[in-house]
């Protein structure tokens, strides 16, 4: 199997907003600290972190929405860590990303239609009514959605219009960042099943962030565990639960609450 | 005397739809309550509802509110705010949105207690900085000077507990107060939340979706369709064996990381259908 993502030592420094002086500019702070890993095609890698472990910050970068500081990221053999907007445009088309709040990742005054039709328009595609067709039926939502406004959906059905979003494109990897966390548990098992299966039919890679490794247990074959900026864990997911090496994980693991009141909790 | 019992409540949006259906429920001092559901199936409502502070568009239609036998909802306007200001409190679910980002800390916690319950300022700020202690916020006069956007996450979460505790309420209605934080914190601040209930003896209302969580923290559970209760149970029956089909598959669509075959499996057509007819029913049966 070929690797459709290579990175080697990435690093990624943003400004420090929270510590710039009033005049002059901010410190900068190392968000991913030397990262390497590869991701073969047609995986399904999930990477776990807490709140500012870099986990999301790892994921604009594989999608190039952030120019890394350092390092090589190559995608399908060609490097773009420092490709310019206008070279990357038609790769663009070959990664896509599914955002965390789809209500905040939907324009609320366009319908479904015009939603996932516009990044089809945007790279010049042809029959943009069957794709937009195909692309609702593929996450199992009615035709007649097309023509909905973001607001009349569930939290669920907006979620399949995200993903409708990113496979109009026919990419070859999908980024998935907490797609499930703000919903509800069945809606969660509901958008896990269709992405699960989604991969399986369209042959897609796709790399799902989550905080939650009880999603991540479910989807994913390997699980990279961040820990501020730094992988400590990047093993297949069965291995990584039967037996955690890094103190992370196991602190990850032992702070979800199973749905067992007989659970030590301590 | 029961603290707080909620009976037969009945909530709609003004001209449309019930949202709550003659949800009934007791909480005794020391206890907590889990109310668990769907998004939209009214659990928050309910803690709105209880501490007065649902949006414009909805009314209360019918059914009682009583905290330690007055109920709540035959006080004049006045006297139930007064009443509800002075034994209940809210944690909310996003600590960033609570605070006001251009105020400091200190005064935040402390104003309630002066302007409200009229204690002096010196006996709110020492009641802070030893409530920041009891929720284990290290440097207390540090924080308490500091803005909101100075602290993490799971800091103003705590802050928010401590506030909720200030004046010692009989009543804490937590409105998913950890849906915002990740799981190593998350477990934290619900053990910090329990250990202060348990402590100062507190009826707590946990409105959750969370099963696991509910499994950690609460002593009995509401669990909420469509605005009805359709199962009231101790935690420990209903994590043995639930009662209703819907309550069951939820708790099927509960993850479990230890096993990988259960959990993340969606409510099924056929129980949603199910629990739809009973809501139409009730709503038949009610009309």
């Amino acid at each position: 199997m070929t690797d459709l993502y290579q990175i080697a030592d990435l690093r990624l420094s943003l400004a420090d907003m929270t510590a710039k002086p009033l005049f002059g500019t901010a410190p900068r702070i190392e968000i991913l600290k030397g990262l390497s890993f590869t991701i073969p095609k047609g995986a399904v890698v999930g990477i776990v972190g807490g709140s500012g472990s870099g986990k999301s910050t790892l994921g604009r970068a594989l999608v190039r929405l952030l120019e890394p500081s350092g390092g090589t990221i190559r995608f399908d053999g060609t490097d773009i860590t420092h490709l310019t907007e206008p070279d990357l445009r038609p790769l663009r088309r070959r990664f896509q990303m599914i955002f965390q709040d789809p209500m905040s990742s939907l324009n609320p005054r366009h319908r479904v239609g015009t939603i996932i039709a516009e990044p089809l328009r945007l790279h010049g595609l042809d029959a943009i009514p069957d794709r937009v067709a195909r692309a609702l039926h593929h996450v199992g939502l009615p035709q007649a959605f097309a023509t909905r406004f973001p607001h009349e959906l569930s939290g669920g059905q907006r979620q399949r219009v995200g993903i409708a979003r990113a496979i109009a494109l026919e990419p070859d990897f999908i980024l998935a960042d907490e797609i499930v966390s703000g919903l509800d548990v069945s809606s969660q098992a509901q958008v896990l099943n269709l992405l699960e299966r989604l991969v399986a039919e369209l042959g897609l890679t796709l790399a799902f962030i989550s905080h939650d490794l009880s999603v991540i247990r479910r989807l994913c074959q390997r699980t990279i565990v961040l820990h501020r900026g730094e992988i400590v864990e990047d093993r297949p997911t069965a291995d990584l639960f039967a037996a955690p090496k890094a103190a992370y994980t196991r602190d990850l693991l032992e702070a979800i609450p199973l749905p067992d009141p007989a659970q030590p909790w301590v | 005397m029961t603290y707080l019992s909620i009976r037969d409540l009945s909530v709609r949006l003004k001209g449309g739809p019930s949202l709550l259906r003659r949800v009934s429920l007791d909480v005794e001092p020391g206890e907590v309550r889990g109310l668990v559901g769907e998004s939209g199936a009214g659990k928050s409502m309910i803690g709105k509802a209880v501490l007065g502070i649902l949006p414009p568009s909805v009314e209360i239609t019918g059914g009682q509110i009583l905290l330690d036998g007055t109920d709540l909802l035959t006080l004049p306007p006045k006297d139930r705010r007064r009443r509800i200001g002075a034994s209940c409190a809210l944690i909310p679910q996003d600590p960033l949105t609570a605070l006001n980002p251009s105020h400091r800390i200190g005064p935040q916690i402390t104003d309630r207690l002066v302007d409200i319950l009229g204690w002096t300022r010196a006996d709110a700020e020492a009641r802070a900085k030893a409530l920041l202690a009891e929720v284990q916020i290290p440097d207390p006069d540090r924080v308490l000077r500091a803005y909101p956007h100075e602290l993490s996450g799971g800091m103003r979460q705590r802050i928010l507990i401590a506030s909720a505790f200030a004046a010692e309420p009989k009543l804490i209605v937590a409105d998913e107060p950890t849906t915002a934080l990740d799981v190593t914190v998350q477990k934290q601040i619900l053990k910090l939340i329990a250990g202060m209930q348990a402590r100062h003896g507190t009826a707590l209302l946990f409105v959750t979706h969370d099963l696991g969580v509910v499994s950690k923290v609460c002593q009995y559970l509401s669990v909420l369709y469509a605005g009805m209760v359709v199962e009231d149970a101790t935690v420990v029956d209903f994590f043995a064996a639930p009662r209703h089909a819907y309550s069951a598959a939820l708790l099927a669509a509960t993850p479990k990381y230890t096993d990988p075959a259960a959990g993340l499996n969606p409510v099924p057509d056929a129980v949603i259908d199910a629990v739809r007819a009973e809501v139409a029913a009730f709503d038949r049966g009610s009309a």
